[in-house]
């Protein structure tokens, strides 16, 4: 149609309440992190109100912390590892899904997304009963591999989201033009696939690095950082726990929208999640 | 009705007047603006300046829900969540009419577009025709002071078309509701309406019947956008109009003039000659059929002239042309709008 | 049109990594269920069902797991009652600025959790910046107790957490929505109350369910937030189930509970489904 856009691209009347709504739950789900970050320069420690003597004590003492910095060091390890499993063996799943009929499609379907809609603690369970069995001894390697083995479907699902863009015609169009099927697919799919995988690796290595659940029945001597910091909460609160959640926070900042500028490359709009969720439970990938 | 008003870049300064129970199309390309003018009357835009009048009732001021107006859509907008006859009663529900009413005022609506086998289906299980007629009958069930359809035959095959057109024709005098059309089709438009109102770059380029828009166009534009036409440009001195190697006498204040003439109005020479009559000899560049008749280009002398002529002439080479004077109806201008 | 070499090579091995990795785990786990754990704290590979009757005679757990579930349904319905409303805001009203409320919204999602749970407790201890500020203001005398180590403080947190994950299917399917249809409702009558009850609900239903079922379901499985801060009364299955597999050493009870809880997330993924395929028009 001809038209311009209107302002809002429908003719509804402001709504004040709405508004309000809306303002309250960004309020809701901000405060706590800005509460967290503030609170990091507080000379007093956590808690208490107004805060006062502003520092960067617990910064600095954070820098000088050993055992924060091998967990660091180990989840990104670990992070780096699992985002390279996960792709390994998701990408092929996407394809697989998407191209090729065999017994049990549905149910391998089925059973790759369950490590993303099951809680944690079932998929870590049965993981660490597997290393029991088989008398793996539990260290940073079966982190990974359930890292990696339950963030599979995350390739998966952008591979296959991508794919279904793809349009057929192009590889069709390369094969009438003479190439044969690796070739066309070096030169044709691979190419429209590569930001679907890029921003899949992202997200994986990004849930890597928060992962907890499963870690939890995973860990062996040596912690992945959230593990690190959950020992010591365990033990008592710390400021200096502040000061790293609020690097933590930046991080994430960072990576989300570094995600998204990718997504709305690719895509020139972008669904985060709203794919993966879909997927789980009305059959995006069986349609 | 009447209704008056301006908008920058899409609509400059449109004014039209609706009778009560015509059936006026709004025509033009895509991007002239007939679209926007349709929401504005139906309230899902609003002008930048001017004025929306129904009888004594000032619209633009209402939310589309409150006005008496109907629309349907290009795309139908059927609610895929509701049934064929759940979707018709959708107004009169929202209006909370008595349950016996609207089952009534349903049946009608439906058997008037022959919709009553489906009423139970869903949208998504009848065919785009289906759809358009469920469309029409959940906006007439509303009995609307003004039905508006934007290009709502668009979606369908030629045949399908024609048929909807005379059958659209025919419901609009059955219910005597006035009719705003929007479409980019001069064929359809001439066919159905009562009016035609040619929009150029959001400007209105001749507001006529049928018959008038096409025998008497009012500019080049609406010549050449209705049907086809040969555009001579001449100039008039002392009351004879000279174009090329063509002259003939007309009662025209001296200057340049611009000619349409169509192509049914040039036919091969006959013998003897007529006064008012031009002849001018040619060589046929090109002939096409259209079954009853043909068109043939014809190349005269550096001026190139398109004619009607029966089927049947066979090849033609060589050919003598002639048309009555009278018949070139001089066009203003239409300049180039951004 | 892809060769057969092709297909295996792409099937083969993931097919092969999520067996072994993820088929015979869940297997190993139901097996373990039906097992026991003999005084001297080894495995008893006799099967039986003593761990299913345990589970439903013993009150500790059958009431936990209710409690649980009434945990999980509050967390949902509050997470609907935020997510909604601000992703019907957001497809609607928002205009130009959509983009970067989204973004706004989805930026707290890829925050740690751990981060998010301990900023609640922070905040919600009695000498946590809300008692204290509370008091500061003279609103209170003495710090709230209920605040922190409660039921409260679990659902609160938890809201937090899952409210995002439940505004994205909503807003995905608000977005589905062909605005013509908005338009078409006004243009017969409907204010915009009546065309979000008789036209934009009903389509959106889809995405709420999805929303619903995934709050409910990973707020059911979380041991975090209970941990952190449940205190005694907030306890739920999972805390149990950790530490059977911990202090308490009793793999079988553990992974029979865990199966249990696997068994109610499927039915309800599984309900939720049918629910959605029947909701949506597409």
């Amino acid at each position: 149609m001809e038209l311009p856009v209107s302002a809002q691209g429908t003719h509804l009347p402001r709504s004040r309440g709405l508004l309000l709504h809306a303002a309250a739950v960004f309020a809701f789900l901000y405060l706590p992190i800005a509460v967290l970050i503030l609170y990091s320069f507080n000379g007093q420690g956590v808690g208490g109100f107004p805060p006062r003597n502003l520092t960067l004590d617990w910064y600095r003492i954070l820098f000088a912390d050993g055992p924060i910095w091998d967990a660091v060091l180990n989840s990104l390890q670990v992070a780096f590892a699992a985002m390279v499993i996960a792709l390994a063996f998701g990408v092929p799943a996407g394809l697989a899904l998407d191209r090729a009929e065999f017994p049990g499609k549905a149910a391998f379907r089925r059973l790759v997304l369950l490590p993303l809609i099951l809680p944690g603690i079932i998929t870590g369970l049965s993981l660490l009963m597997l290393f029991n069995l088989a008398s793996v001894k539990l260290s940073l390697l079966t982190i990974t591999l359930g890292h990696g083995t339950a963030l599979i479907s995350v390739a998966t699902t952008e591979v296959f989201a991508g794919l279904q863009k793809l349009d057929r015609a192009q590889e069709e169009a390369s094969l009438d033009l003479g190439a044969n099927y690796w070739q066309t697919f070096w030169a044709i799919t691979v190419p429209n696939l590569k930001l679907p995988i890029i921003g899949a690796a992202l997200l994986i290595f990004t849930l890597s690095m928060d992962e907890i659940a499963v870690s939890f029945f995973l860990i062996g001597r040596d912690n992945t950082l959230p593990l690190e910091i959950w020992g010591r909460l365990r033990r008592g609160i710390t400021p200096e726990i502040n000061a790293v959640s609020t690097i933590i926070f930046m991080f994430s900042l960072v990576t989300i929208v570094l995600w998204y500028r990718l997504r709305m490359r690719a895509e020139g709009s972008v669904d985060v999640g709203g794919e993966l969720i879909e997927s789980t439970s009305v059959n995006t990938l069986s349609s | 009705m009447a209704k008056t008003f301006g908008r920058n870049a899409v609509l400059r300064n449109v004014s039209l007047e609706i009778a009560e129970g015509e059936f006026l199309t709004i025509l033009g390309e895509s991007g002239s603006g007939k679209t926007t003018l349709l929401r504005i009357v139906a309230g899902f835009e609003t002008a930048s300046s001017g004025e929306l009048w129904m009888g004594s009732e000032r619209l633009d001021h209402q939310p589309p829900y409150q006005r008496r107006v109907n629309t349907v859509f290009q795309s139908y907008a059927l609610f895929p969540h509701l049934t064929v006859e759940e979707n018709v009663a959708y107004g009169l529900r929202v209006a909370k009419r008595p349950e016996a009413e609207i089952a009534q005022r349903v049946a009608e609506a439906l058997d008037k577009v022959k919709m009553t086998a489906h009423a139970k289906a869903k949208p998504s299980k009848i065919s785009g025709g289906q759809q358009q007629r469920v469309a029409l009958a959940r906006a007439l069930v509303n009995r609307p002071r003004l039905l508006l359809l934007d290009e709502p035959l668009s979606a369908l095959d030629a045949n399908l078309r024609r048929q909807m057109q005379v059958e659209l024709k025919s419901l609009q005098r059955e219910v005597g509701i006035a009719f705003v059309f929007v479409t980019h089709d001069q064929e359809e438009a001439m066919v159905m309406s009562d009016r035609i109102a040619l929009l150029r770059s959001g400007e209105l380029e001749q507001v006529a019947t049928p018959r008038e828009i096409y025998n008497r166009p009012a500019t080049a534009y609406v010549a050449q956008f209705i049907g086809h036409t040969n555009l001579l440009k001449g100039e008039v001195k002392g009351g004879v109009v000279r174009c090329e190697s063509l002259s003939w006498t007309a009662s025209l204040p001296d200057g340049p003039a611009l000619f349409s003439l169509r192509p049914e109005h040039i036919r091969l020479a006959g013998v003897g000659a007529s006064s008012g009559v031009v002849r001018i000899r040619g060589r046929v560049l090109q002939q096409a059929f259209h079954g009853a008749t043909e068109l043939i280009r014809v190349d005269c002398g550096g001026l190139v002239l398109v004619a009607r002529t029966a089927s049947g002439s066979g090849a033609l080479n060589e050919v003598e042309l002639e048309f009555s004077a009278s018949d070139a109806v001089v066009v203003r201008e239409s300049p180039e709008r951004n | 049109m892809f060769s057969r070499a092709y297909k295996t090579a792409v099937t083969v091995p993931p097919l092969l990594w999520v067996t072994v990795f993820l088929l015979v785990p869940y297997l190993l786990m139901f097996a373990y269920s039906f097992w026991s754990v003999s005084p001297q704290q080894t495995i008893v590979h006799s099967w039986n069902l003593n761990n299913y009757s345990e589970l439903l005679t013993k009150t500790v757990y059958w009431q936990t797991l209710l409690r649980s579930m009434w945990i999980a349904a509050r967390v949902m319905l509050f997470s609907l009652l935020l997510g909604y409303p601000l992703a019907y805001f957001l497809s609607f009203y928002a205009g130009q600025r959509k983009d970067l409320l989204y973004q706004m919204v989805i930026i707290p999602l890829w925050v740690s959790y751990l981060v998010r749970a301990y900023a609640w407790k922070t905040i919600l201890g009695s000498d946590g910046v809300f008692n204290t500020l509370l008091q500061y203001v003279h609103l209170t005398k003495h710090p709230l107790d209920f605040l922190l180590y409660s039921p409260f403080a679990v659902v609160l947190t938890l809201t937090h957490i899952y409210t995002p994950f439940t505004f994205l299917p909503i807003y995905a399917a608000l977005e589905h929505i062909p605005r013509n249809l908005v338009e078409a409702s006004h243009d017969l009558g409907a204010t915009p109350a009546q065309t979000f009850w008789k036209v934009i609900f009903p389509l959106s239903i889809p995405g709420v369910l999805a929303g619903a079922t995934f709050a409910f379901v990973l707020s059911l499985g979380d041991f975090l937030a209970p941990q952190l801060l449940g205190g005694p009364s907030g306890i739920m299955i999972s805390n149990i189930v950790v530490s059977l597999f911990g202090a308490a050493y009793n793999w079988p009870l553990g992974a029979a509970i865990s199966l249990a809880m696997l068994v109610i997330v499927v039915s309800l993924l599984v309900f939720s489904e049918r629910l959605e395929k029947k909701w949506s028009f597409r």
